[in-house]
């Protein structure tokens, strides 16, 4: 069960070996999480993943795989998380996601809808299947990996961004319909975060490492805000990019 | 009716049925839920009396209030609230032998929490005045006393629910001669002087609590008001009625906003209490309510908290570890997180509940608002300085322990957990404190 500052003790996280995520573990293992369960696609990353909540204080790891590409699959996998636990979850962590090089893909129209799918198709579907299971609950916390590129889409990577952007309008609606249940959901937006994800892009302003990010999202946890920004100024900084005109945005978004 | 609740603390919350059974059939039908925890008034602090996606018994059903004995002895519903008793047993010259800081406790969460008062010193907690008591549970009712069944009767003092679903309890009260305490007030600058002259000076007092302030810093660290008293007797008050405590009349219409209670409002606050208590005064008469319940004059005073609402760590160490009480006031008046007047007491012998709270030697009670981001690994720190000095965290104030400090507090936990399994194999009796913590794993 979750207390009273926020901290979980039992943990679900679909992309478990995200960068952001596997941060965000390591924190929340040092406070109370004592069960992480970590579904993604590749075990040997899993195992790492697993190994280092356990060092970070986790007593019970468990391994789930998934092809993200298979949104008719993503009930079957969040299914196999929650019962590898075995009892209620206080938190799900939603953390899948594919970037790569946009340029190198975008003329292809199966690696377009290959970005639809992972980023928005089967989140949504999986998402789907947490809110059933933790409205029964009546407790627990969704936490849905979104981005800032979801606040203004750029042309460098308008695939993932574009998705990402359906996903966290999405969320927002369906934060709403938890009203009640005691299920609340949050949208974690980071800025340019260094990880593997990330590797050979050029930094930008407001650029954070993995750690900063969980910072902000164990802080946000503790409270109720429905956004976690990362870093907090990018609120600011979003509200004004939102309302530059096409031509200077433009100019700013393809420096 | 699904309804979400949290405790007086509003952390923490999670959707649960509710139910309000009126009669033993109606609560042992209600026990094959596959978990199910009972629920009083809703005062303990954290999350000992919800269970998210279970089924929560509101006890309120079960109110019936026996004729008071001529020897103080009373049988009364699980649910009658504390209040209630002593709106009947005041004007008859009985009172009810230990009550916490707020009248409104349902009897059965007073034996859930095995309450202590202002006279544990003296008295010792509930437990102490419990002559017989019902209880409902999965495998069936048992009429329990510290003569029959009294592995069973213990574990209940504390055991915060886990145990089953009280019906009905049979006090014995204490009889007064005036609705009057005659109080003697004292201030101390420092926390050393408080503690000496309540090591000195307790025993002579039926009742005794201090005041400490937890934000003051340097010389003042600690700097606290004393007030110790007993009721008043005929002979001592001119106007010896004996009339119960009315209900509040004020109350907090809405939840405060975010950061009322800062540092510096506390600060202020804190300021103006100190100043306002005389450096010594002798015999004062107070009425029952403003001594033994200053809060209850203000219905959801919980809401001044704002949204993000407020723990309460209660601790107590023997008298050997009281250096912890002086590390704690210490750490805290350092970190600046903001606590509101802290509340020092002594303790008396324990009772032999395996999960009762308390201990003999000191206690302290800490309100703390949820908000800064320092507090959590504060009081995991707390925690440590506890268990160090052989002290243990109230469960009826917790919202944020962890399994493991759990056991190292309360070392008959398995002892306790191995009993509920025999009054309940299946593990129906569950809650999110429960849940929390492991206790029905042991």
């Amino acid at each position: 069960m979750e207390n009273a500052f926020g901290q979980p003790q039992t943990i679900v996280v679909l992309g478990g070996s995200s960068d952001i995520a596997r941060a965000v573990v390591k924190k929340l293992c040092a406070a109370r999480a004592h069960s992480v369960v970590l579904a993604g696609r590749n075990q040997a990353l899993l195992d790492e993943a697993a190994a280092e909540a356990r060092d970070y204080g986790a007593t019970t790891t468990h391994t789930v795989l998934f092809d993200a590409t298979e949104p008719l699959d993503a009930a079957r996998a969040v299914s196999a998380c929650f019962e590898a636990l075995g009892e209620p979850v206080d938190l799900v962590i939603e953390a899948v996601g594919l970037l790569g090089k946009q340029l190198e893909y975008e003329d292809d129209p199966t690696m377009a809808a290959t970005m639809a799918i992972v980023n928005y198709a089967w989140p949504v579907a999986a998402l789907s299947e947490v809110r059933r299971r933790l409205v029964a609950q009546g407790h627990g916390r969704i936490l849905v990996m979104s981005s800032v590129a979801a606040i203004r889409v750029r042309r460098i990577s308008y695939l993932y961004s574009g998705a990402k952007a359906g996903l966290d309008r999405l969320c927002d609606g369906l934060a709403d319909s938890l009203e009640g249940t005691g299920v609340t959901l949050q949208i974690l937006r980071p800025g340019f975060v260094r990880s593997k994800m990330t590797t050979g892009e050029p930094e930008i302003p407001f650029t954070t490492g993995v750690n900063e990010v969980a910072e902000n999202v164990v802080h946000g946890l503790a409270g109720s805000t429905r956004v976690i920004w990362s870093p907090p100024i990018l609120r600011y900084v979003f509200f004004a990019l939102r309302h530059l005109p096409g031509p200077i945005w433009r100019k700013v978004a393809n420096r | 009716m699904k309804t979400r609740l949290t405790g007086w603390g509003r952390t923490a919350g999670s959707l649960c049925e509710v139910e309000t059974p009126s009669t033993e059939d109606e609560v042992e039908r209600a026990l094959v839920a596959p978990a199910v925890i009972a629920r009083g008034l809703g005062r303990s602090y954290g999350d000992a009396a919800q269970v998210g996606g279970g089924l929560v018994l509101d006890n309120r059903g079960l109110d019936a209030i026996g004729p008071i004995g001529p020897d103080g002895i009373v049988t009364v519903g699980a649910g009658v609230s504390i209040e209630d008793l002593l709106a009947l047993s005041i004007p008859q010259g009985w009172f009810v032998p230990v009550t916490p800081g707020t009248r409104q406790v349902s009897i059965g969460g007073a034996v859930a929490a095995d309450v202590h008062g202002k006279n544990h010193h003296v008295d010792g907690s509930f437990a102490r005045h419990v002559r017989s008591m019902r209880l409902v549970t999965p495998t069936g009712v048992h009429q329990l006393s510290p003569e029959v069944e009294p592995a069973l009767f213990w574990a209940t003092f504390g055991a915060m629910g886990l145990t089953g679903v009280l019906s009905e309890v049979t006090l014995q009260l204490l009889a007064i001669e005036s609705d009057q305490v005659l109080v003697d007030t004292d201030r101390y600058d420092d926390l050393d002087e408080v503690m000496a002259a309540m090591v000195e000076g307790d025993n002579g007092y039926r009742y005794s609590v201090a005041w400490v302030d937890c934000m003051a810093r340097g010389r003042r660290m600690g700097r606290s008001i004393l007030t110790r008293g007993d009721h008043a007797t005929r002979d001592d008050v001119t106007n010896a009625a004996r009339v119960a405590p009315r209900a509040a009349r004020l109350a907090v219409p809405v939840t405060a906003p975010p950061g009322l209670l800062n540092p510096f409002t506390i600060t202020a606050f804190n300021e103006l209490w100190f100043r306002a208590a005389p450096r010594h005064r002798v015999g004062e008469a107070q009425s029952i309510a403003s001594f033994f319940h200053p809060l209850d004059g203000l219905r959801d005073w919980n809401r001044l908290y704002g949204p993000r609402g407020f723990v309460q760590y209660q601790f107590c160490v023997p008298d050997d570890g009281a250096e912890a009480v002086t590390r704690v006031i210490a750490r805290l008046s350092q970190s600046r997180v903001p606590s509101f007047l802290a509340v020092l007491k002594r303790f008396g012998a324990a009772d032999p509940a395996p999960l009762s709270f308390p201990q003999p030697g000191w206690t302290l009670a800490l309100d703390l608002p949820v908000g800064p981001a320092a507090l959590a690994p504060l009081l995991d720190e707390l925690d440590e300085l506890v268990v160090q000095a052989r002290g243990r965290v109230y469960l009826a104030k917790d919202a944020r322990l962890s399994p493991s400090t759990v056991r190292a507090m309360y070392p008959r936990l398995g002892e306790f957990a191995a009993i509920a399994d025999t009054i309940d194999p299946q593990r129906h009796l569950t809650s999110d404190l429960a849940r929390r913590l492991r206790l029905r794993e042991g």
